[in-house]
């Protein structure tokens, strides 16, 4: 995005406010997923969050431009996704470890 | 001095050092979030049947905030597209757009905190619950004269040389057998709210739903309220670009340009963090 002009900013005007739109329409379907009747409630939280992800996508794809960034922030990135994952991880295993009654 | 690579990229990094402090700061904040969104599954998965609120909370109110603040990240990205392109009034024009968004959003966020601080629920001797919104609490003074507040002010309270007693507390809302019933209802449950008066012998416990009402409010006020902190840091630096730093313009463009990037990044980086606390505290 370095080598923008000054002719390119309708076109990239329009493809921000494209994102923009997808992201509404993206709340917009974790709203109704929210009020859909399916029963099963895990299902229904994995079914918002992969909805949140793909919103997430998009601001980080298009917004941050993480497409077109360096390999030395991509490893920035890279590494903080692991950790972040590995923490998440942690916490899920920490829940199944302990004993039930401890964690009421 | 000048100082190194304020606007040219580092050989060995391939961006400017500002971009790369930016990143490596991100990389901590989602660490810090990622604690907070950690000790939230844990409390959620540990939270025992019906003591986990849900549908606590406003989602029209939610979902108009993410529109807000989706809005506001594309308005903050065409300021430095302007940038980019020379154009100064339209940076000028979206930034301001970016911090009326932000703006915005706070007060929406301020509503829906004040809203919980009027929202209130009394267990009953017999283990049962009135919970609504605060209409009126009305007190007895020494001469057992009485007075109606708006709001709740404790079981006494002292003015000037009078003292104060709760008689009786009326809220609009709904009573409950169970806490379940409150936090948990049957799918296509409401509750009819009317306005019930409950005398201050019939209140074994009181409490609005802030911070320390039970874990969810808890979490709720921690999340959010460590993410408004970042909007309104972030509009700080933003508002600041805008108005007296935008002076660089006219000595630096190119540096100034860089600047904008970077609080943009972090302006993206606010987004993102809404972007998974909404579906979590508002709809699972």
């Amino acid at each position: 995005m370095n080598d923008l002009q000054p002719a390119d900013l309708k076109q990239y005007t329009r493809r921000c406010f494209y994102v923009f739109l997808g992201v509404v329409c993206g709340t917009l379907t974790m709203v109704a997923a929210s009020f859909a009747p399916i029963n099963n409630h895990g299902l229904k939280i994995a079914l918002i969050l992969a909805i949140a992800a793909v919103n997430a996508t998009l601001v980080v794809t298009f917004l941050m431009h993480i497409v077109s960034e360096k390999r030395f922030v991509m490893l920035v990135i890279s590494l903080t996704l692991f950790l972040f994952i590995a923490l998440m991880a942690l916490s899920a295993i920490a829940h199944f470890d302990l004993p039930r009654l401890m964690t009421h | 001095m000048e100082i190194p690579y304020a606007i040219k990229p580092r050989p060995d990094t391939g961006v400017y050092n500002a971009k790369l402090g930016m990143w490596l700061f991100l990389a901590s904040e989602v660490m810090l979030f990622g604690g907070l969104f950690s000790a939230y599954i844990l409390l959620r998965v540990g939270a025992a049947d019906g003591a986990w609120s849900r549908g606590l909370l406003s989602v029209p109110l939610g979902t108009i905030n993410t529109c807000i603040l989706a809005l506001s990240a594309v308005t903050t990205l065409l300021a430095w597209a302007a940038c980019k392109v020379r154009q100064f009034g339209k940076f000028k024009f979206y930034h301001a757009c970016t911090i009326v968004l932000a703006i915005t959003f706070l007060c929406i966020k301020s509503y829906e905190y004040r809203d919980k601080f009027l929202h209130y629920q009394i267990l009953k001797p017999d283990n049962t619950y009135v919970d609504g919104h605060i209409v009126s609490a009305t007190y007895l003074d020494a001469a057992k004269q009485s007075h109606v507040e708006h709001g709740f002010r404790g079981t006494t309270y002292t003015q000037g040389t009078n003292q104060f007693t709760l008689a009786s507390v009326t809220l609009k809302g709904f009573e409950a057998e169970t806490l379940k019933e409150i936090n948990d209802p049957e799918p296509g449950h409401h509750h009819e709210h009317k306005e019930i008066s409950v005398p201050a012998a019939q209140i074994k416990k009181i409490g609005n739903y802030g911070p320390a009402h039970n874990t969810f409010t808890a979490i709720y006020f921690t999340l959010t309220g460590l993410h408004a902190l970042h909007i309104l840091g972030g509009v700080i630096v933003i508002a600041f670009l805008w108005g007296p730093g935008s002076k660089m313009w006219v000595t630096d463009p190119d540096r100034f340009t860089n600047r904008v990037e970077v609080s943009g990044l972090f302006w993206h980086f606010v987004d993102l963090i809404w972007i998974f606390l909404f579906p979590l505290l508002y709809l699972t």
